[in-house]
């Protein structure tokens, strides 16, 4: 960091950025890797038919599989928006 | 004992045959008997990084196929007698590379006495980069401190410990190793650039080496001498020590910071 760079509008810290997008990305392909090939279709079908009634972002579903002694579970969830006060019509 | 090492990374042009060249190099200077093997079908280039384009006759195609024998095949590196390059075939199609032949061949390699297999993985997760993988003991992969490679890598990782012989025999999968090129020290610093640490949490596997960005690469690749010989430069010497810790030696990293910069430069900037 020199004296002259004091003047110049400092850069964004990409590293950062691609570390977070990396973190949560990853964490994802891994939750459903293994598992079976339809869970990414069916994450985003899904994902359509909520949003006929609910406004939710693409990543508000989350699909899981779950190996245990048992079987298998496959895990869903949704995370619903923050319930906005009322917009009287 | 014969190791098989795959140099892996999903993401093309990341330094995958730069770096087997060097890593199977700097095993025969450590007294090993090496043999690297092109597994990149139709796009060969091992034997231009290794320097014997001109002395292919034949290939592992033709090996696998039973038109030549392994030792007709294996070029002799100039510089070490202990070393042996295989390229991959530059004209047939993907599907000559089999199982069954890969097998094989590398099975002859074990009878002759090779220490260690380097596989030079094609990119992509297409056959060729299967079968260079499939009969891995270990793994080093590949990557650039940048989102793609990073990603590429998760999706690599996750093969190798499902889709290779040994996690099919539920061996468990084999000791995987990460390999950062590319990197530049001032670029990480000014937060342009995620950090060793960034990349090893994110994927979770332990740091083979970290190979810093250099000019040397270029210049080795251009002349066809792996740049591990070039023991001058930093590129060189970061191979040579991730060679020092493949080979279990506990080598501390180097070339991580960037390097210091005098008064006038801190004041005045470059």
């Amino acid at each position: 960091m020199s004296l002259l760079d004091f003047l110049r509008p400092r850069p964004k810290n990409t590293a950062s950025i691609a570390r977070e997008r990396l973190r949560i990305i990853v964490a994802q392909e891994r939750a459903t890797r293994g598992g079976p090939d339809y869970l990414p279709l069916l994450r985003n079908e899904l994902l359509e038919v909520i949003r006929k009634y609910v406004h939710v972002d693409t990543d508000a579903v989350q699909i899981n599989v779950e190996r245990s002694s048992e079987g298998e579970v496959l895990e869903l969830s949704v995370a619903l928006p923050e319930p906005k006060a009322a917009t009287g019509t | 004992m014969t190791e098989t090492i795959v140099i892996t990374s999903g993401k093309g042009g990341v330094g995958k045959t730069t770096t087997s060249a060097s890593l199977a190099t700097g095993l025969a200077q450590r007294g090993h008997k090496t043999a690297v093997i092109d597994f990149d079908v139709g796009l060969r280039n091992l034997d231009l990084i290794m320097g014997c384009e001109r002395r292919v006759v034949y290939d592992f195609v033709n090996v696998i196929q039973n038109e030549a024998t392994l030792k007709q095949a294996l070029i002799r590196d100039k510089r070490h007698d202990n070393l042996y390059v295989l390229a991959a075939s530059q004209t047939r199609d993907k599907e000559a590379l089999t199982q069954d032949g890969v097998e094989r061949v590398l099975e002859e390699l074990k009878q002759d006495g090779f220490d260690y297999i380097v596989c030079d993985s094609p990119a992509g997760i297409e056959k060729g980069a299967h079968l260079a993988m499939y009969f891995a003991d270990r793994a080093v992969v590949v990557v650039n401190p940048e989102v793609s490679s990073v990603r590429d890598s998760d999706r690599i990782l996750g093969l190798l410990s499902s889709k290779t012989r040994r996690a099919e025999r539920g061996e468990g999968a084999g000791a995987q190793h990460l390999l950062l090129t590319r990197y530049n020290p001032v670029r990480v610093e000014a937060g342009e650039m995620m950090s060793v640490k960034d990349v090893e949490e994110i994927l979770g596997i332990p740091v083979l080496g970290v190979i810093p960005e250099s000019e040397n690469v270029l210049a080795a690749s251009n002349s066809g001498v792996p740049v591990i010989h070039d023991a001058g430069s930093i590129a060189g010497q970061a191979y040579a020590d991730a060679v020092a810790r493949l080979l279990g030696e506990d080598v501390s990293m180097r070339f991580l910071d960037a390097p210091k910069k005098g008064f006038f430069k801190r004041m005045f900037g470059t």
